[in-house]
């Protein structure tokens, strides 16, 4: 299973194993990840899953999609690098994959 | 209230799921009992008339954490077993079989019932309501193309699982004894909107119509209507709205109107009883405190943050404005604020756009939007009516301007 390592804004790491086929959130929120709230449960409608894909992995990880892109557009701290990781799905190419959280997500 | 050592929840819903995991995330080390009556660990509903129902998402995939996270963070899950009498001046609760479990704080996140069809018919085989994730299994197993359905009540449910079944190749009526669909949670408008677009994709309304009866002999083959009219059908969903489950509060002599009545603390007249989620009303802080019960999964998890940082004593939770969301077809529609009482709409984008946004204002004071496919406008107008701040209708009429630059320019 890709492993994901999710790192907080204290700088405290988490390394979770990700099913391929869920969210980057899912595999985080079932994980418990501190700083990730997906109150909508990756409906795109509430923009609590914020990361920061590591500059490494952007190729891989994709684009934001146009309605991610507008959501995004009212967080906080916003960088190019910028995601909400339910937009994100597992493929196995995302073995390794790091992504940063923000200081906080509202 | 003294030092609070043992925890109950009943209810385990996303409101008591999301309160169990954010008390002990938040430190606290005592006892955690969660006590639900379905068989499976807190789960998320909206997608069960979405996704679930379309097969596209798996019963793990809704569980709010994996069911092996709770005997790790050593809350006690109690499944499948209904909590049956509060004794409030022992702080017991009593469950099914007899077991009395002692408590220092309890939370009631009891959630709604369906409302059931008032019907002659209404318990024959092919007759369902809408709630669980069992509902929906037993639903699923018909949902086969060319199969005939018919859907009492267009509110979101009603018109969810409509655009489900028209995917899935069924044969769709909705029946809606309104003169339109959406009426209690939508302006005409916007109702004549989604009306629009559910008759583009095939789906047949019957509105202002009154069933009568459910006919069949062992299983339902159609609904009658009051005038006469007889719709045949293979399958029949009501989405005809929920009641909250008040039945313990109103045994151990909580106060109950809508809902069971709590101050902004999300607590009942006895200090050591909550109530949240579905269940329960309380003042909308963004609302000047008016009472409102609402059924949503923000108000769900707000419940949790509000009573887990009441009982860990931690600063008062920052409320957000209320927030749901709806998904027919490719359609988004987001809302953010409360739009009952709005005396005036205005519009950001053309409907035939298939992406435009509706605001809601109460005076000069913007209180709701309803937004298609315009996730900027619906979260540009979450910040404004979340931090009491307004812009005119003309404002935010005007297309030129983009939305981000409009909400930094209010006051």
């Amino acid at each position: 299973m890709p492993k994901i390592t999710y790192i907080e804004d204290s700088g405290k790491e988490h390394v979770v194993e990700a099913p391929v086929g869920q969210t980057v959130m899912e595999a985080a929120v079932k994980h418990a990840v501190p700083g990730i709230d997906a109150d909508c449960g990756g409906a795109c409608a509430c923009a609590t899953c914020h990361v920061y894909v590591d500059p490494e992995w952007l190729a891989k990880t994709g684009e934001q999609n146009s309605m991610e892109q507008s959501m995004l557009d009212f967080a906080n701290d916003v960088e190019t690098n910028s995601r909400l990781s339910c937009q994100i799905k597992v493929t196995p190419d995302l073995d390794g994959l790091v992504v940063r959280l923000p200081k906080s997500q509202h | 209230m003294g030092e609070i050592k043992r925890i109950i929840i009943i209810g385990a819903g996303q409101a008591g799921g999301e309160t169990a995991q954010r008390l002990r995330q938040g430190g606290f080390a005592g006892d955690i009992t969660l006590i639900g009556e379905e068989p499976a660990a807190p789960y998320q509903r909206p997608p069960l008339s979405k996704a679930y129902l379309k097969g596209e998402l798996s019963m793990d995939r809704l569980l709010l954490r994996p069911a092996e996270m709770y005997a790790e963070e050593n809350i006690t899950l109690l499944t499948k077993l209904r909590a049956v009498w509060i004794d409030r001046s022992n702080k017991k609760v009593r469950v099914e079989g007899g077991r009395e479990l002692p408590y220092d704080a309890l939370v009631l996140a009891t959630g709604a019932k369906p409302r059931k069809l008032p019907l002659v018919g209404a318990d024959l085989e092919g007759v369902f309501l809408f709630r669980t994730a069992g509902d929906v299994d037993r639903v699923r197993e018909r949902f086969v193309s060319g199969a005939r359905l018919v859907v009492i009540g267009a509110g979101y449910i009603g018109l969810e699982v409509a655009a489900v079944a028209r995917q899935c190749g069924l044969e769709v009526t909705v029946v809606e004894t309104a003169v339109r669909p959406l009426a209690r949670v939508t302006s005409p408008e916007v109702a004549g909107f989604f009306l629009d677009e559910h008759t583009r994709q095939g789906v047949r309304f019957v509105l202002g119509g009154q069933p009568a009866v459910l006919k069949g002999q062992d299983r339902v083959t159609g609904v009658a209507l009051t005038d006469g009219m007889e719709i045949p059908a293979d399958i029949v969903i009501a989405g005809i709205g929920v009641t909250p489950d008040i039945a313990l509060a109103e045994q151990c002599g909580l106060t109950v109107a809508n809902g069971i009545l709590t101050d902004r603390h999300c607590r009942t007249a006895d200090p050591a009883i909550y109530a949240i989620g579905d269940c329960a009303a309380r003042p909308m802080v963004h609302f000047e405190g008016r009472i409102a019960r609402l059924e949503s999964v923000h108000n769900a998890v707000e419940g949790a943050k509000v009573v887990a940082a009441h009982l860990l004593g931690a600063k008062d939770h920052t409320e957000e404005a209320p927030w749901f969301w709806s998904d027919q077809y490719d359609l988004k529609l987001q809302i953010a604020g409360l739009f009952h009482g709005y005396e005036h709409v205005a519009f950001r984008g053309v409907m035939a756009d298939r992406a435009f946004a509706a605001f809601y204002y109460k005076g000069e004071r913007l209180i709701a939007v309803d937004a298609v496919n315009k996730p900027a406008e619906y979260l540009g107008a979450k910040m404004l009516i979340q931090t009491g701040r307004s812009l005119p209708p003309a404002v935010l009429e005007d297309t030129s301007r983009p939305m981000k630059e409009l909400v930094a320019s209010a006051r």
